[in-house]
């Protein structure tokens, strides 16, 4: 994988050890090297196990979908079931509704949460006053320092029926006369989220846009200028390719990202008059599984999650390569 | 040439369209908080009336008196801030070691390290067998389900890492030669260099923790002792919320709290307390946050 490469990989620079120990070869040059090295392995190795402990044995874990879990048995004495769990999983209609629920949610803040901010980000470029233009800025990022919890609480406060902001603009634009149930009725649930989401990163999201707006050569402009385009042609014609690269990779990851949404919005904005269009693959894991108890059930929802994400990720990564030429394996 | 002679009426009806654009986001994003804000700085019986907008009708610190009175909600407080303190001091410690080994290219163990870290960033064992490992390891019901799991971030391994590559390697070598180790190194040397890479990281770590309120709702959620602010104020606002709640745990003490005021003025008082720490450090760090966001997207 070309991330893990570009992540991994650093400008060779000779440490201060490597010119002197070239010269030897072999293990007994490996525990050399390891013992001049020990300051570096004290401080890396209790990390590496850290992780072992707590990002790959969870993995282990998936033999549990595989199995009739039994919460007081050890491993040895669980029971082996093959693949029932996920058959019952396949079965469960209950599934198709929240397999829905997730892909229209997952779908609708894939788009607006990625076309919105990059909008954001080229429109607040073109403002012309510095600091309006940092303050604007600041108050942008507010929201996504602010948890869900507290966002949940906002966002049920100015849509509530009884003197919430929304429902008194619309009132008095007389666009309704009477105030909209909107955390009650199942057909604007998808849509709050994505609105609560997007409200949230909007400022969060557009700094690496702007980062890289700012790393377009201003050189571009003057001469676009010469030749008479307008602010809008030169948004099109060179801010936008200017972040081509940039748009392309996060795309990748949001896509890789899709499925794996996370159910903290569903989970504080829903309620049981939502609940069809509410429950997300993580929650159905939390109320079918963990709840009642049924950790192998859950779990094969869990695998299933990822399986998918895991397929969407390559797909969107073959897709761009081929259209834009940018990847991120 | 000069730029008003240059800006034609087309160019300044953008400008103008473009300001306005702005200036309605802005509206957007703080009416919510300053409506909050005035709501809980009202007299609840007023505010039941209706027609709050950004300025509060019957001035009173009333609603604070009562949540601050409120057990619960100072044990949350503790804990939060205890959780806050914890969790980045310990994140920050350990993301900058791994980082400090990682960004030398002597290091052995390097690649094998890296690799294994960025792992981390493209699968999760999921819900519950993280749940089952929690309960194995008996950090459930503890203190230490807070800080523990998360503490070393593969993220923010890799943002710390790109700021110590671009810091000069003369500056270890010469110390190397003065005979410092390579913890000394990393202690007097590395990370005070470090420092706007640690400031963003913090920040990250910090506003994480303080917001978190999944994992006490998971783990902890029927403790008393290891409450926090965030799963308090997440109880207060989903106890009236219509439509009853799915598996929700309420108790006595709030139900008398909530009727002492209003449930709403109780709701706005808490959101406020719970919001207004995070609101009152991130413009000073702003300038550390964008650097830091731009680093790790170059990498990421």
């Amino acid at each position: 994988m070309e991330l893990v490469k570009a992540l991994t990989e650093k400008h060779p620079a000779a440490g201060p050890d490597g010119a002197a120990l070239a010269a030897s070869s072999g293990p007994a040059r490996f525990w050399k090297v390891m013992k001049s090295q020990k300051y570096l392995y004290f401080m890396s190795m209790p990390f590496v196990i850290w992780v072992f402990v707590f990002s790959y044995m969870p993995l282990w874990g998936w033999t549990m979908a595989f199995q009739d879990f039994k919460a007081g048995k050890t491993f040895g004495e669980q029971k082996w079931v093959g693949f029932k769990h996920f058959q019952e999983l396949f079965t469960d209609e209950r599934f198709y509704l929240v397999l829905r629920n997730t892909l229209a949610m997952s779908l609708m803040g894939l788009i607006v949460g990625f076309v919105v901010p990059i909008l954001f980000a080229v429109l607040l470029n073109e403002v012309k006053g510095r600091l309006f233009k940092r303050t604007v800025q600041t108050i942008s990022y507010l929201p996504h320092f602010v948890s869900w919890v507290v966002v949940a609480g906002i966002v049920t406060k100015m849509l509530s029926t009884d003197s919430g902001a929304v429902n008194n603009l619309l009132m008095w634009l007389h666009i309704t006369d009477e105030p909209i149930q909107f955390m009650a009725k199942g057909n604007w649930f998808w849509s709050i989220v994505t609105a609560s989401d997007l409200w949230k990163e909007l400022g969060w999201s557009a700094i690496i846009y702007l980062a890289a707006i700012a790393g377009i050569d201003p050189e571009l402009y003057e001469a676009s200028r010469v030749d008479g385009a307008n602010r809008l042609r030169q948004m099109w014609h060179i801010t936008l390719p200017g972040i081509r690269t940039t748009i392309s990779v996060l795309l990748i990851m949001s896509i890789g990202h899709l499925i794996s949404i996370g159910f903290e919005k569903q989970f504080l904005l829903g309620n049981n008059l939502v609940k069809d269009y509410s429950e997300v693959l993580d929650l159905y894991a939390l109320n079918y599984g963990l709840s009642l108890a049924r950790f192998s059930f859950g779990t094969a929802i869990g695998i299933f999650n990822s399986v998918v994400s895991i397929f969407l990720l390559f797909l969107a990564n073959g897709v761009l390569k081929k259209v834009t030429k940018e990847s991120i394996m | 040439m000069n730029k008003a002679f240059n800006a034609t009426r087309g160019e300044r009806a953008f400008d103008v369209v473009n300001i306005l654009i702005m200036l309605l986001l802005v509206v957007v994003t703080l009416y919510p908080f300053l409506n909050v804000l005035a709501i809980s700085l009202n007299n609840s019986q007023d505010t039941v009336r209706g027609g709050i907008g950004l300025w509060p009708r019957q001035f009173t610190l009333e609603n604070y008196k009562v949540i601050f009175a409120y057990e619960g909600l100072l044990q949350g407080f503790k804990v939060s801030i205890l959780r806050t303190v914890v969790g980045t001091v310990l994140g920050l410690l350990s993301a900058s070691m791994l980082a400090f080994t990682l960004s030398r290219a002597d290091f052995q163990a390097r690649r094998f390290v890296s690799v294994f870290l960025a792992l981390t960033m493209y699968f999760s064992g999921g819900l519950i067998p993280v749940y089952i490992l929690m309960r194995d390891l008996h950090l459930i019901g503890t203190f230490w389900v807070y800080v523990l799991p998360g503490m070393v971030g593969a993220f923010n391994v890799f943002v710390i890492r790109s700021f110590i590559d671009g810091l000069p390697f003369a500056l270890q070598e010469s110390a190397k030669l003065d005979g410092a180790n390579d913890f000394t190194i990393y202690w007097r040397i590395i990370l005070p260099l470090a420092k706007p890479a640690l400031a963003t990281i913090a920040l990250f770590l910090a506003v994480g923790q303080w917001n978190a309120f999944l994992d006490t709702y998971l783990y902890n959620g029927s403790s008393e002792t290891w409450t926090t602010l965030q799963y308090e104020l997440m109880k207060v606002l989903q106890s009236t919320q219509q439509g009853g709640a799915n598996m929700r745990t309420s108790n006595e003490d709030m139900t008398k709290l909530m009727n002492q005021v209003s449930p709403e003025s109780i709701k706005m008082a808490i959101t406020i307390v719970v919001t207004v720490p995070i609101l009152a450090v991130y413009p000073f760090l702003q300038r550390y946050f964008v650097g830091g966001m731009t680093l790790g997207a170059v990498k990421a």
